[in-house]
């Protein structure tokens, strides 16, 4: 052993090392409330649900409403739209997950798994572009669905990306009907 | 710094003083006796009009805070109340406002004269590392300061900017978050952003100094990247450089105010003036004219995590600069090779910024990706095989004997030389 001749550790090497691991410790606590403050705040955590009347909006037709402070795209598609949708092969995809907050979170992104459950006309996503967070445009795009002006994303009519830089699908938050006619979302 | 000066305190008031904190003979040092090479071109005159921009943005970014809200509900209105009802406050906020654009060319032209001459070589790398950290502080002092009047390509600039972070893998969302302070851009990101818009100019400051310190103690560059070797290579900051410094501080007041007065919203963009909507992305949104080039870069990549990478990149490349460039001369000047890759790097960088504005799609995009390799390249190809491949003139054995040699027209017998008298 290399160290073999020297000295036993020594009374005062211990109270170094544990004054000094003390006062790291002491450091790191003082330090973590002056970033954890940064965090979401008290308010901003309270605004986590909304419940949205659906019965306007017609088939063709799309909302947005304002979900924690995002936008969030609420569209009854035509058949035309879930369609198209669904003849798309997954393999094609350049994101094969669903991105659905309601289901797991390996279910593939086929149409069925991004519409409402049971109600395949209605597609609720957040409208913020998964590459910089712009909102999407809404009819547009080389794939009839959305299309994001600030790099060129295009989604398709169930909200899969396609084709530019957004490496995921448009998000799906948690949601559920409620009565026959009101989306709550969160 | 303090070491040039030959101040010796003369009334009994400055012995006081000086045997107790001895600032005098540091400012005579730095700022007065200093022995500045004495062949220093206009370009070197750029240090100082930064120097004099900082403290401008500073001044103007004090009396505005005292009229601003920096609440996402009342700041829109209180920048149109400072345009419309404070006094001068028209001019303030523009003087401000185009402040900081002429700030980014003034560094960008201070940058490139580093370039140039080679001001990153040894045994100068810690002043240019120091360059390198204004500039980006520089950046996020620029980026947070456009949030704050709180229109559209404020919200979604700061909005594509904080999703820059989203990148980062496992950790991206809660940084974002962090940085957010919520779910998405709103109240709470306005107030930090401001609160961080007033400290950052207050660090460029305290890292100017090092920077100015770390130069000086090295002494400074010069056209010809000799150093100076003899009393006759120098002549005192005082008044030779403070009134050359002056003089382009003045000229450039002049192009500073034609743009504050006549033309205040030519480098700004009018989506500005609409306030922030979160459910609605103007259809062509681009950062200030000054992000464009490494705007482009993150672009040209079409991966979320490589653009980002890439556009952060490009300005972490010029900290390791000093060590990519192989030659041992310095001065560009009297490389016949480099001084052509110089000027194409310098255009490649004007294309760049040509292609951040405009639209990712088509050629441009094509273009963009052309420029953004030569760009890498110039660094991690193009310098580091200059210094074996090119073969450089002959360097001067002086200043002095570079400034006699130049032929400026000069009567024989007529030199002045102040420095020996």
């Amino acid at each position: 052993m290399v160290h073999s001749e020297q000295a036993e550790p020594t009374r005062r090497d211990f109270l170094y090392i544990a004054t000094g691991a003390m006062g790291v410790v002491g450091a790191g606590a003082l330090v973590w409330p002056f970033v954890d403050q940064m965090n979401p705040d008290a308010s901003a955590l309270a605004l986590a649900s909304i419940e949205v009347d659906v019965t306007a909006v017609e088939e063709g037709q799309s909302i947005t409403v304002k979900w924690r402070g995002k936008p969030v795209f609420i569209r009854n598609r035509t058949e035309t739209e879930v369609e198209e949708a669904k003849a798309v092969p997954v393999d094609d995809l350049p994101d094969p997950l669903a991105r659905n907050a309601n289901l797991p979170a390996d279910a593939q992104a086929t149409d069925p798994n991004r519409g409402v459950a049971g109600q395949e006309n209605w597609l609720v996503q957040v409208g913020i572009c998964t590459h910089l967070g712009c909102v999407p445009i809404g009819d547009s795009g080389d794939f009839g669905g959305w299309f994001c002006p600030c790099h060129g994303s295009h989604y398709d009519t169930a909200g899969r990306i396609r084709k530019g830089p957004a490496p995921e699908n448009l998000l799906i938050p948690p949601l559920e009907f409620v009565g026959g006619s009101t989306i709550k979302i969160g | 710094m303090a070491g040039h000066s030959n101040y010796v305190p003369q009334s009994a008031a400055a012995k006081w003083l000086e045997s107790r904190l001895p600032v005098i003979s540091l400012v005579r040092g730095s700022f007065v006796d200093f022995p500045t090479p004495k062949n220093l071109n206009y370009w070197w005159a750029f240090g100082g009009i930064l120097f004099f921009v900082l403290i401008a943005q500073i001044i103007t970014g004090i009396v505005l805070a005292m009229h601003y809200t920096p609440n996402a509900g009342l700041a829109f209105d209180s920048v149109e109340h400072i345009m419309r009802d404070v006094n001068f406050g028209w001019m303030l906020r523009y003087l401000h406002t185009n402040g900081a654009s002429m700030f980014f060319i003034a560094v960008y032209i201070h940058i490139f004269r580093g370039l140039y001459y080679g001001s990153y070589k040894a045994p100068r790398e810690i002043s240019w590392i120091l360059g390198v950290i204004i500039f980006l502080i520089m950046m996020g002092t620029a980026f947070m300061g456009y949030v704050l009047p709180w229109g559209q390509m404020s919200f979604w600039g700061a909005t594509v900017i904080t999703n820059l972070f989203s990148a980062i893998p496992m950790v991206g969302d809660a940084i974002r978050t962090w940085l957010w302070g919520g779910f998405a851009v709103d109240n709470a990101t306005l107030n930090r952003f401001f609160s961080l818009h007033y400290l950052l100019p207050f660090m460029i400051f305290g890292v100017v100094i090092l920077h100015v310190w770390a130069f000086h103690t090295t002494g400074n560059n010069n056209p010809t990247g000799v150093q100076p070797k003899t009393k006759q290579d120098t002549i005192p900051f005082h008044p030779y450089y403070t009134v050359k410094d002056l003089f382009a501080i003045v000229v450039f007041m002049i192009f500073f105010s034609w743009f504050a007065f006549y033309v205040p919203n030519y480098m700004g963009h009018p989506d500005n003036y609409i306030e922030a909507n979160p459910l609605v992305t103007p259809a062509h949104i681009v950062p200030e004219w000054y992000f464009l080039p490494f705007y482009a870069i993150l672009r040209a990549v079409p991966d979320k995590l490589g653009g980002v990478v890439a556009m952060f990149g490009a300005i972490a490349i010029l900290f390791v600069l000093p060590w990519l460039d192989t030659s041992k001369v310095r001065s560009g000047t009297y490389r016949p090779l480099f001084k052509q890759f110089f000027w194409i790097f310098a255009l490649n960088a004007v294309a760049l910024g040509y292609l951040g504005a405009m639209p990712a799609e088509g050629t441009y995009v094509l273009l963009a990706r052309i420029c953004t390799i030569y760009y890498f390249a110039h660094f991690l190809i193009i310098l580091p095989m200059l210094g074996f491949l090119e073969k450089p003139r002959p360097v001067p054995t002086s200043i002095s004997e570079a400034v006699l040699k130049s032929g400026s027209g000069k009567p024989a017998g007529a030199t002045a030389a102040p420095e020996t008298k």
